[in-house]
């Protein structure tokens, strides 16, 4: 039997207020390890997109399916590392890299006492992917923006996840981090076959690695590789319009 | 000093109080919700009240009343459709005038309700310390065995519930914990200042700390030297005990953010 899709969407709509539909009957399959980029612009509904496939919002019709199983019933969510935008730290304390990366490991560890040798393994092999492995006990303050950012991918990275989704992750980081980022990403996929969602209003510093972009304003207005997008749609004046 | 039995049992329920109450109050402060004990300090300020109303005792009566007080916190700001902020102050208003209605039909107004409301070295019992001793360690090894998770919340909720992380779970154990600070801290620091206890000594840490496990750890260091310390002054110098360990730890806080000033610039 084959794989089930790691995302399926099936004629969604959902409106976060009666008659006020963010998203219109939409249908969207992602195949396992794909690197799929959702655009489009600010309040086009892609983080509402993005919100109904981790279960936070449930969709007003139509059905959401992660790995074959309806999400929100807990096992799904297990098997997703989330990015989530503007990730921050609650509370002023200082946390270092490996307590925020040993946070993402919570769901397959288990709530209950300390980290056992081979999940402490998996939070250091994670710091290692990000490439911060010298810098895993330092306070993640003290790190750049895109060392930051890299952290918080180790920490949806320390929970192996299948499907990786990031949103907006390029804000308020550096044209050179953006660019270490899409390398990250891409041989996440290639020797992990992780699938990744990449949901930002702009996708040019993916661009090259992405296999698919997915454009959405209220649905979905372009589902391809990037090299048979139209021309227009790569000013982003016209995406943000 | 220590020839004195009050004085070791004051003591000794002080230490227990001074590590508890800032491991407790560092998972309210890292969530932005610092005020929560101020707000359950009021709701078991109405259970002392109706303690002595129905003639039960007054700790066991504050101690269900602070845990109704952080349920109905928890439920409000996760159903009721109230923010954070708006449920503390429905709960907090709501307790301290049920206390005041309370006290006033009991015709309690008197030095035993001070004792509760600031704080006193001479009230506490040898029942009063294995009362303390007993929740305290159990409050103190539910965080130890929770902490990951807790944690977790406190870094990320929403990331934490993607994954499954029974977040409603763990915010009750939260709320539920604090009650029970409130309600063991009460005769040694009082139900105003209680409070106090919780949030200073870790706003202290987070000064100095290197990372969440060493700003717990300097924490409860802090809220332990605190009470000892403000206890051995407010002995020899007849002040109330509770105003004296949360001036010590007010202390404390200057003196961190001394300290971090000072490594700042060099």
């Amino acid at each position: 039997m084959p794989d089930p899709p790691a995302v399926q969407l099936a004629d969604v709509s959902f409106a976060y207020r009666t008659g006020v539909r963010v998203l219109e009957n939409v249908s969207l399959e992602v195949a396992p390890g794909e690197f799929v980029a959702i655009a489009g612009p600010n309040g086009g509904g892609k983080t509402t997109l993005l919100r109904l496939i981790l279960g936070l919002e449930r969709p007003g019709s139509g059905t959401v399916r992660v790995f074959g199983e309806p999400v929100g019933a807990g096992r799904p969510g297990q098997r997703i590392g989330y990015l989530p935008q503007r990730a921050h730290l609650g509370g002023e304390a200082p946390v270092t890299v490996r307590e925020v990366v040993s946070a993402g490991r919570l769901a397959p560890a288990g709530m209950w006492g300390p980290l056992r040798r081979h999940d402490r393994d998996v939070v250091r092999q994670a710091i290692h992917t990000v490439g911060l492995g010298h810098r895993a006990d330092a306070p993640l303050r003290t790190l750049s923006g895109g060392m930051q950012q890299r952290a918080f991918i180790a920490k949806a990275l320390a929970s192996e996840p299948s499907l990786l989704v990031l949103d907006e992750p390029t804000t308020g980081v550096d044209a050179e981090s953006q660019e270490s980022l899409a390398g990250l990403l891409e041989s996440l996929r290639r020797d992990l076959g992780v699938t990744v969602l990449y949901v930002s209003h702009e996708f040019g510093a993916v661009e090259h690695v992405v296999g698919r972009i997915v454009l959405v304003r209220g649905r979905i207005v372009f589902d391809g590789p990037p090299g048979e997008l139209p021309g227009v749609w790569h000013d982003p004046s016209h995406v943000h319009a | 000093m220590l020839e004195l039995e009050f004085m070791r049992l004051a003591l000794a329920t002080g230490a227990i109080v001074g590590v508890l109450a800032p491991a407790v109050g560092f998972f309210l402060v890292e969530r932005r919700a610092s005020l929560v004990g101020d707000g359950l300090g009021h709701v078991a300020f109405a259970g002392v009240a109706a303690g002595y109303l129905l003639g039960v005792s007054p700790v066991l009566t504050a101690l269900v009343a602070a845990v109704l007080g952080a349920l109905a916190i928890e439920w409000l700001r996760t159903r009721g459709g109230a923010a954070g902020d708006q449920a503390l102050a429905l709960v907090f208003y709501t307790g301290i005038a049920a206390g005041v209605v309370l006290v006033s039909s009991a015709g309690a107004l008197n030095v035993n309700l001070f004792q509760y409301l600031f704080g006193s070295i001479l009230t506490v019992t040898r029942n009063d310390l294995w009362t303390v001793l007993v929740l305290g360690a159990g409050a103190l090894a539910v965080i130890a065995a929770l902490y990951r998770a807790l944690v977790a919340v406190v870094l990320d909720e929403e990331g934490s519930r993607v994954a499954g992380v029974p977040i409603a779970f763990l915010n009750v154990v939260i709320a539920v914990l604090a009650a029970l600070t409130v309600a063991v801290s009460m005769r040694i620091v009082g139900i105003l200042l209680i409070a106090a206890l919780m949030v200073l000594p870790v706003i202290a840490a987070n000064r100095v700390a290197w990372s969440l496990a060493s700003t717990l750890g300097l924490a409860m260091a802090i809220g332990l030297a605190s009470a000892l310390a403000g206890l051995t002054i407010a002995y020899y110098a007849d002040l109330p005990p509770g105003g004296t360990i949360v001036l010590v730890a007010a202390g404390a806080f200057l003196v961190c953010a001394a300290a971090a000033e000072v490594v700042r610039g060099r």
